[in-house]
């Protein structure tokens, strides 16, 4: 639905989005990951035509984005960060505005504002101009206006930020309610976040994509590196670094705290097999006690952070 | 360019809903009835033209605040990227935003028709030269809306906006009667760039093919400009 080719811009020397290609489907979620400053909104302002690219193409459906920026702004709703709207329209007066904008006919109008308003839940506000709205107000508001002619496609730049824990909830409801039939780009540097609402996650870092996939596939991937936790008593660092060194899957132990002679030793694997059996195994015969014993689990938050810190 | 209506008008009531059209106007009627009223009777005739005479500075002053924020303030708190991403074109954009100024400037001018109505009470007004000097005065009004929508369009800074908007206003109200400081060769020209002469013309009561092609052309010189200015930004 969405190809994007080599996409890059430049703002004078600085490379902010540097060859992205992308291809999204129809009714994918997906997310755009990274550390502030890689070239997310870069990326989702080119893609909604509203900066140039330097070079490369966006095609949406079957229209490319330099040559009909109207028939795509048709079918693309768009939410910029932090939703800046009009200070001194009543939210009701801007919805209708946006909504003549989108040439929605008349009879049709006042029922699909109704609609949206529900979704967002913006009922109350309705009649209050938007610079008294609260940021999580503006930001329903902002969704939906992006929501107001039913788009294909919904693109949105962070939208839970600034948002309070509940109101984080509530949009990701909705979102998940409309990504059902509707494609979905949004973006985020919340992990939690693009983990809860998105089928598909590119992570972007100085303005070039270094992972791409599900969240599953993406954990599968980085699982070639497991880390291992041991709470040891009776042990001493250096028998069980001689002793654990010794099995050729791990690569490196560190100790990570002694107290009360207790040991704490993290272990890196460097297999994709699980090799507690074989840690097991080493350590019985030892006369020492183990406390705890136990495998970090992959999350998002790990591989994010390997991604986006290794070449910082 | 149907997307134009409903920029315009969105930007038209939000004037209203705003105090900045009534101060404004305000200002302007005060302005205009102070000069107008302060020598008319001592002159004793039944004519506008001490009102006319005065209205290009007038509109100098009050034109660029009137433009001054229908772009600047787009940029300044970041709208303007939820209204291009809509389905509009940047000419519906320039356009919309144009009318709206124009209009404002013809809402302006509709509380000054109680100054032709005092003349006609007190003596015999000559209705042509009135006429003239009515569509003059929404002829100037659009040109310098036009300029002052482009300098709108230069900055996010509201005040830098007024300023400029006022200074090219301005520089285009005196230009013909600082001719005498410029070489001759230059003088037709010039002369010719003069708003004030040609508003002039018009509010003889005299109406010009070549005072209104002037002025459309000071519109279209703006307008393009304006629309150049934004789509520098894409």
């Amino acid at each position: 639905m969405i190809q994007v080719e080599n996409l890059t811009k430049y703002y004078s020397d600085l490379c902010a989005v540097d060859q992205i290609s992308l291809e999204i489907q129809k009714g994918e979620i997906l997310g755009l990951l990274g550390p502030n400053g890689a070239g997310k909104t870069t990326t989702l302002r080119m893609l909604t035509g509203f900066l140039r690219p330097s070079a490369g193409k966006v095609n949406i459906l079957d229209f490319n984005i330099e040559d009909h920026p109207l028939e795509i702004k048709k079918i693309l709703g768009y939410l910029p960060e932090s939703a800046p709207l009009y200070h001194d329209m009543l939210v009701y007066d801007y919805l209708n505005y946006v909504a003549e904008i989108r040439a929605i006919d008349k009879g049709h109008k006042l029922d699909r504002i109704r609609q949206v308003a529900d979704l967002c839940g913006i009922n109350e506000v309705m009649h209050k101009p938007v610079n008294e709205l609260s940021k999580g107000y503006k930001q329903r508001v902002g969704l939906a206006h992006a929501m107001i002619n039913d788009p294909e496609i919904l693109v949105l730049d962070e939208p839970t930020s600034g948002l309070d824990p509940n109101q984080i909830a509530e949009i990701r409801q909705i979102i998940k309610e409309i990504g059902r039939e509707k494609t979905i780009i949004l973006s985020t540097h919340i992990l939690s976040e693009a983990e809860a609402t998105c089928d598909r996650i590119v992570i972007i870092n100085r303005g070039k994509i270094v992972a791409d996939g599900s969240t599953e596939s993406l954990k599968e991937s980085a699982g070639d590196y497991r880390h291992i936790h041991l709470t040891l008593q009776n042990a001493d660092f250096k028998s069980v670094d001689t002793l654990l060194s010794s099995l050729e899957a791990i690569s490196g132990v560190t100790q990570i705290a002694e107290s009360d002679g207790q040991l704490e030793v993290r272990l890196a694997c460097r297999t994709s097999s699980d090799q507690r059996a074989a840690i097991y195994q080493q350590i019985k015969q030892t006369d020492w006690v183990l406390l705890d014993f136990h495998q970090e689990t992959q999350t998002l938050e790990t591989i994010f952070r390997e991604l986006t810190l290794e070449d910082a | 360019m149907r997307q134009a209506i409903p920029i315009f008008k969105k930007e038209f009531r939000s004037y209203f809903v705003s105090p900045i059209a009534y101060i404004v106007i305000a200002i302007f009627l005060l302005v205009t009835g102070w000069f107008f009223f302060a020598t008319f009777f001592l002159v004793g005739q039944a004519n506008l033209r001490n009102f006319f005479s005065l209205l290009p500075i007038i509109f100098a002053f009050v034109i660029p605040a009137i433009t001054m924020r229908l772009v600047s303030e787009e940029l300044n708190i970041g709208s303007y990227e939820i209204l291009l991403t809509m389905p509009v074109t940047l000419t519906d954009v320039v356009i919309g935003k144009f009318l709206a100024a124009v209009f404002f400037v013809i809402a302006m001018l509709v509380p000054t028709f109680t100054y032709p109505a005092t003349v006609t009470v007190l003596g015999q007004l000559d209705w042509g030269p009135v006429m003239g000097g009515y569509i003059g005065a929404v002829l100037l009004g659009a040109a310098f809306s036009a300029i002052g929508l482009f300098a709108s369009a230069m900055t996010r800074n509201q005040i830098i906006a007024f300023i400029v908007g006022m200074a090219i206003c301005f520089i285009l109200t005196l230009i013909d009667k600082m001719l005498f400081f410029l070489p001759r060769a230059m003088l037709g020209v010039l002369a010719y760039l003069g708003a004030d002469f040609h508003f002039q013309n018009i509010s003889k009561g005299i109406i010009d093919s070549r005072d209104i092609v002037y002025f459309l052309s000071v519109c279209f010189v703006g307008l393009y400009a304006s629309y150049l200015a934004l789509r520098e930004k894409y």
